[in-house]
């Protein structure tokens, strides 16, 4: 008995951490997720427009003087419109092409951006400071929880569930469906399919820089910081069901959780946790847990 | 997979040069006969490419330069690659170096696991290991080479010099949050044996999955409630970074428990910035600022590839280059590049003077000696502008530094 409260106390603050990790995995693999489901293509930049976030949060605090709140809102901006630019330019190029041309194309722009960060900014990582409302935090008896933390959950899950309702609930979101399914139906409509794709991605690719803002202050600005984070979080779009929006925001939260634990009882498996469920829900449900076969 | 396609590309180049090699001339063959190849090999685009990376390369061609070998009449070539950190790139890209393209000299190599890798792939060749960037003391103790020299830190030194001057402030608990790799396991060793030998005890560890580990906060928290004095942080680079900002954030230091960066370079401080850094207590063996040699030493290097100011690292290779041409030029080019154990032997017998680390000597297990400075990183107050980082706590010099000669169970001291 007296181990297994000892097992909670320390478990506590690994569920709360993992809450944090999870909320990350959820917001990256839901831009991803839309990217998929809406377009077929197999974001691989996702983790490069994270950083890129995170940059322009700290090029408007250093070059223009404009503070976190106003990154929050500007960046994805930024970030979304240069995303705009790529598809316009290439990836709506290759939609008729098979999903392998998007992968490498989307994965070559990533080494090339990152590469131009590294180039420009070095590997050690920028420091942003979190802001001053957001200083502090609370005492939870078994742990301190930063403010800072608790906002980090606090805005992805409203950004996740706003994502969900605009694409499930709203007329836009069902327009997008259905261009999806039939587009040259949805066009003789006289809706602009291309320039809606085009929206989409760059929303899709907003969110990952959004993302990138608010994890600025938590991780060193730094051409990296997606690198690390994006192939876990192509395993969380995997394991949800490729292209599905609940699926991804829920095995977000899941496998941050699991990855908690697992730091807590076997630190060396704590990055393999994740493609070893992915394996196991491969192989039982090939489409993911919430996706439709 | 970018490194992946780099070392392709250099091996595509090197491959044309020596497929060329049976149809040119007799000149040609001499000059080949009379130019030294150093290979540079480090990471270029990983979390320790700000402390070796380029700056390595770019302080090596200094040497070139100063040490006055081309007016000799002998050519100096440089390349460099990246070593991804991991031992099995490295290797490839060594056994291509030695093999294929003639390089006589492997430099930096800041990832203990890829340097003991190398370590030994040099020793089999018989060509030359300069390691200015790894940390393990076990290159000079179980696994030291004739071929090798370790020069600018090792973990037995980090452990003495920061971990003794915790000990010695009362931290007699510890708890290390460690790199899971060579690197990590040799540092919480050393520092352990240290504490231990104080009469300290260590309370328990936690190994971080290496490299890729973003949040350390789930592993700080271990940490903290192991109720230890200190936190020992195992690791170097992104990762000392990332733990010190998470640690400040999660205010693991709350309770009065302290944090010990036992490996905190120059570049990580500037990164964490003066706000999150100050009061840290570190060693190091070279900062630019230390005297008017360094400072001069600094400005001869002129502008560093990412306007870094240099780290310890990239100082090592300098002055092991510059130590190497002198023995080079001493002993005569064919006989250095017969022979990588004579080479260093010669480098051995010759005692070291460099604007970085002062005058100093190597020892026979192959571990360079010169002093270890102990420093307080400078609050804001303090800091009269970037890269003014530093305070001077204590220096100790060279002989004592490191550890004795015959305690590393180096078989080189025994024979």
């Amino acid at each position: 008995m007296e181990s297994l409260i000892f097992f909670l106390e320390d478990a506590a603050p690994l569920l709360v951490l993992g809450l944090v990790n999870g909320a990350f995995y959820a917001l990256l693999s839901l831009g991803l997720a839309v990217i998929f489901g809406m377009l077929n293509v197999i974001n691989f930049t996702h983790g490069a427009q994270f950083m890129m976030g995170a940059f322009v949060a700290w090029m408007l605090l250093s070059w223009a003087g404009i503070g976190y709140w106003g990154a929050l809102i500007l960046a994805p901006l930024i970030v979304g419109a240069v995303g705009v630019l790529i598809e316009k330019t290439m990836i709506s190029r290759l939609y008729k092409l098979d999903h392998l041309y998007g992968l490498l194309l989307t994965f070559g722009c990533a080494l090339v951006i990152e590469g131009l960060f590294r180039n420009n900014f070095g590997v050690s990582g920028l420091p942003y400071a979190v802001p001053a409302e957001l200083r502090g935090g609370i005492d939870l008896g078994f742990m301190f929880l930063p403010t800072y933390r608790g906002w980090v959950v606090l805005m992805a899950v409203v950004m996740c569930l706003l994502t969900w309702y605009v694409i499930e609930k709203t007329k836009v979101g069902s327009y997008l469906r259905a261009a999806t399914e039939r587009p040259q139906l949805v066009q003789a409509f006289g809706v602009n399919v291309p320039r809606m794709m085009t929206l989409t991605y760059g929303a899709g690719v907003a969110l990952a820089a959004f993302a990138g803002v608010l994890a600025a202050p938590i991780y060193s600005v730094r051409p990296d910081m997606g690198a690390s984070f994006i192939i876990t979080v192509f395993a969380v779009v995997v394991i949800g069901g490729m292209g599905s929006i609940m699926g991804s925001i829920v095995t977000g939260f899941m496998l941050g959780f699991v990855q908690g634990v697992t730091e807590l009882i076997y630190p060396p498996f704590a990055q393999t946790v994740v493609f070893f469920i992915m394996a196991i829900v491969l192989l039982t449900r090939p489409a993911g847990l919430f996706g439709r076969a | 997979m970018t490194l992946d396609r780099r070392t392709l590309i250099t091996g595509a180049a090197a491959g044309a040069t020596l497929g060329g090699l049976p149809f040119q001339s007799r000149q040609a063959r001499a000059q080949a006969a009379n130019t030294i190849r150093i290979g540079v090999l480090n990471d270029q685009s990983g979390l320790y490419r700000d402390l070796s990376g380029p700056g390595s390369t770019h302080a090596v061609r200094l040497a070139i330069q100063e040490s006055g070998i081309t007016q000799r009449g002998i050519n100096v070539e440089v390349v460099q690659a990246d070593h991804q950190n991991r031992p099995d790139v490295g290797s490839t890209v060594v056994r291509q170096w030695i093999d294929r393209d003639g390089i006589d000299v492997v430099m930096d190599i800041p990832t203990s696991s890829v340097a003991l890798a190398v370590n030994t792939l040099v020793r089999e060749r018989n060509k030359i290991f300069l390691a200015s960037g790894p940390a393990t003391s076990d290159l000079t103790g179980a696994q030291c080479s004739p071929n090798t020299i370790h020069w600018t830190y090792d973990t037995y030194m980090l452990a003495r010099s920061t971990g003794g001057a915790l000990v010695a402030a009362g931290g007699r608990s510890w708890f290390f949050v460690t790199a899971d790799y060579a690197f990590g396991h040799a540092l919480e060793r050393d520092v352990s044996n240290f504490v231990r030998g104080q009469g300290g005890t260590v309370v328990g560890s936690v190994r971080t999955p290496f490299p890729g580990t973003t949040d350390f906060s789930s592993f700080l928290q271990q940490a903290q409630r192991s109720r230890a004095q200190v936190i020992g942080l195992a690791n170097a680079g992104g990762d000392t970074i990332n733990s010190i900002k998470q640690a400040a954030e999660f205010r693991i230091t709350r309770g009065g428990t302290r944090l010990a960066g036992l490996l905190v370079f120059l570049t990580d401080v500037d990164s964490l910035g003066l706000e999150v850094a100050q009061g840290l207590v570190l060693s190091e063996t070279f900062y630019w600022d230390l005297n008017d040699r360094t400072r001069n030493f600094t400005q001869r290097l002129g502008q560093m590839p990412g306007n870094v100011r240099p780290s310890m690292v990239q100082a090592g290779c300098y002055a092991a280059a510059l130590h190497y041409f002198k023995a080079v030029m001493d002993m005569g080019v064919a006989a250095a590049k017969a022979s990588g154990v004579e080479a260093v032997n010669r480098m051995k017998a010759m005692p070291t003077s460099d604007d970085a680390f002062g005058e100093g000597r190597i020892r026979r297990d192959g571990r360079k000696l010169h002093p270890c400075y102990l420093f307080q990183v400078k609050t804001p107050q303090e800091s009269s502008g970037r890269w003014d980082y530093y305070k001077l706590l204590n220096t100790v010099p060279g002989e004592e530094a490191f550890r004795a000669e015959n305690a590393g169970g180096c078989a080189l001291v025994q024979s």
